[in-house]
């Protein structure tokens, strides 16, 4: 716990003369999950496809394990993402490949990374299915002929076969129904705490942040209007629009 | 006669595929744009194949066309009789006597010389376009170096089949660096291109791409550890000639289930029944490999 993992300074992204998102900064160390909540147009997803290198910003400086990313070159940015970093799409079919079966999506990252063994890849490959709870008999199944909530998990094991440092999750319990995201978070939460991977989490869904998520950052009009503890900041909250947003939960 | 050009093409145009072509040459498999003209001929039919044609042939040159290993089928003597007419350049049937050999979907089986030039006639150059449909993205992997979703295809081959089931246009790693298509050819083709003393050109008229091998260029077929590449073809002779180690050609002769295996490459077949070699069916079924 020396230093953090991630760290981002000054963030920000501008669509024209409109804000994306503009001051960001904040640390993520290893094996924290960090929450980010707000509405629809808080500049929650500008932020992460950032930080994941999806987009250029305009200004700021993201770090990672004392690297420049911004810096880099894109060979290695890209190798990153596709060994250390891993990034969950909140719809599956944005995250798979549907035109090829479960093995063979699972297996794309390892064949990316040269693995180059047949029975070894698909071995691993039955392995991650069984982590993800999808029963093994359907590894030669497309993404196609699966459910939501399968996707979604299929999407997870395949993101995190090469065993990532760092996973960017945007809306993962998006779009599912309720027994079905409790299933999912209960999986993430055991897999997070295994692995000991370190997470941003997008979301807009406070129950998630508060199952899963160690901190809290929460936006408003691409600004961080307050951070901390996920508790404290759920608990008492102290901007107002936190507040707005905490009392408009449902409570059943 | 007079009235084309020397082999159809301007100068100009010439010029430009040359400098393509050089370009080709210089980067072993990359795929190189070039301003594609409008040929006398549909797309599909070899448009990218003859432009290389027109912009390599001299008068000196001797030219064979093959289309699937013959040299009588409607695409290769269509194509030859156009460079006939718009080049007037020799023309043979024998490999060996041809200085530019336009091909589609065939390598001949005489071993290729330092003296000769292999045109192939290549319908989609992106390896990674049925994995990957955007340009610009199979571009960028090209760049990167990002070949494993090559890979992805022939584990899924295995998956599905119990073996790499992809038989032709089988991907290829050029000098360790780009993964390139290597046209329709079947894989039992595939070792030829490696280490081969011909220059070996490869042009895609619809699609605008020219790639190149030159002469004695490492080329290998993907494959997994555990499940190697096989230049696989029937397991038989060739019922003409009796050659065990050339590509056949299955032929079905009657109603009743009869057929035959022939050699494709019909120069090859016939040099060895010239020969003397008499396969099973030599004799009864004369003509029948044309």
């Amino acid at each position: 716990m020396s230093a953090p993992i991630l760290s981002v300074r000054g963030l920000e992204r501008r669509y024209g003369a409109r804000i994306g998102c503009t001051g960001v900064g904040f640390d993520l160390w290893p094996g924290e999950v960090l929450g980010m909540v707000g509405e629809s147009g808080s500049g929650k997803s500008t932020l992460l496809s950032c930080l994941a290198g999806h987009q250029r910003p305009d200004a700021g400086s993201v770090t990672y394990d004392g690297r420049d990313v911004l810096a880099m070159p894109e060979t290695e940015r890209r190798r990153l993402a596709r060994t250390e970093w891993a990034y969950v799409h909140q719809h599956a079919r944005e995250g798979l490949r549907m035109g090829v079966s479960a093995g063979a999506n699972v297996g794309e990252r390892l064949m990316a990374t040269g693995a180059r063994h047949y029975g070894r890849i698909r071995a691993q490959a039955i392995d991650w299915l069984d982590r993800v709870e999808i029963d093994e008999t359907r590894i030669d199944d497309r993404p196609t002929a699966f459910s939501g909530g399968m996707q979604q998990r299929l999407q997870i094991a395949r993101n995190l076969v090469t065993g990532p440092r760092l996973v960017f999750m945007d809306e993962p319990t998006g779009g599912l129904d309720v027994s079905v995201q409790a299933r999912l978070l209960d999986l993430l939460r055991g897999l997070v705490r295994d692995m000991g991977l370190s997470v941003i989490i997008v979301t807009h869904d406070l129950a998630v942040v508060r199952l899963l998520a160690d901190r809290l950052m929460v936006m408003k009009s691409g600004r961080v209007v307050e951070q901390g503890l996920t508790d404290q900041v759920l608990d008492d909250p102290q901007d107002a629009y936190t507040q707005l947003l905490v009392s408009s939960v449902l409570q059943v | 006669m007079s009235d084309y050009n020397f082999a159809y093409l301007d100068e100009q145009t010439k010029r430009m595929i040359r400098r393509a072509i050089l370009k080709a040459l210089a980067i072993p498999g990359y795929q190189v744009p070039f301003a594609s003209r409008e040929m006398p001929m549909p797309y599909g039919w070899g448009t990218g194949g003859v432009q290389l044609t027109a912009a390599c042939l001299t008068p000196e040159d001797r030219l064979k066309v093959i289309d699937q290993g013959a040299d009588d089928t409607t695409n290769a003597v269509s194509i030859r009789k156009f460079f006939q007419r718009t080049a007037g350049v020799a023309v043979t049937e024998a490999t060996r006597e041809a200085t530019l050999i336009q091909t589609r979907h065939r390598i001949p089986e005489t071993p290729l010389t330092e003296d000769q030039v292999l045109v192939y006639q290549v319908p989609i150059p992106e390896p990674l376009r049925f994995l990957e449909p955007r340009e610009t993205e199979t571009r960028k992997m090209h760049e990167l170096e990002e070949y494993g979703l090559m890979h992805v295809k022939l584990y899924e081959d295995i998956a599905r089949h119990g073996q790499i089931a992809t038989s032709y246009a089988y991907p290829v790693k050029v000098e360790g660096r780009y993964v390139m298509d290597p046209s329709p050819i079947p894989k039992f083709d595939n070792p030829k291109l490696s280490g081969c003393p011909a220059i070996q050109l490869f042009g895609a008229g619809r699609e605008q791409r020219i790639y190149a091998l030159p002469p004695h260029t490492q080329v290998v077929s993907l494959d997994f550890d555990d499940h190697p590449f096989v230049a696989s073809k029937p397991d038989h002779d060739c019922d003409l000639c009796g050659a065990s180690d050339s590509y056949l050609d299955e032929v079905i002769t009657d109603d009743r289930g009869g057929r035959m295996f022939v050699c494709s490459d019909t120069d090859f077949c016939m040099g060895r029944v010239r020969a003397g070699h008499a396969g099973r069916l030599a004799g009864q079924s004369k003509g029948a490999a044309a």
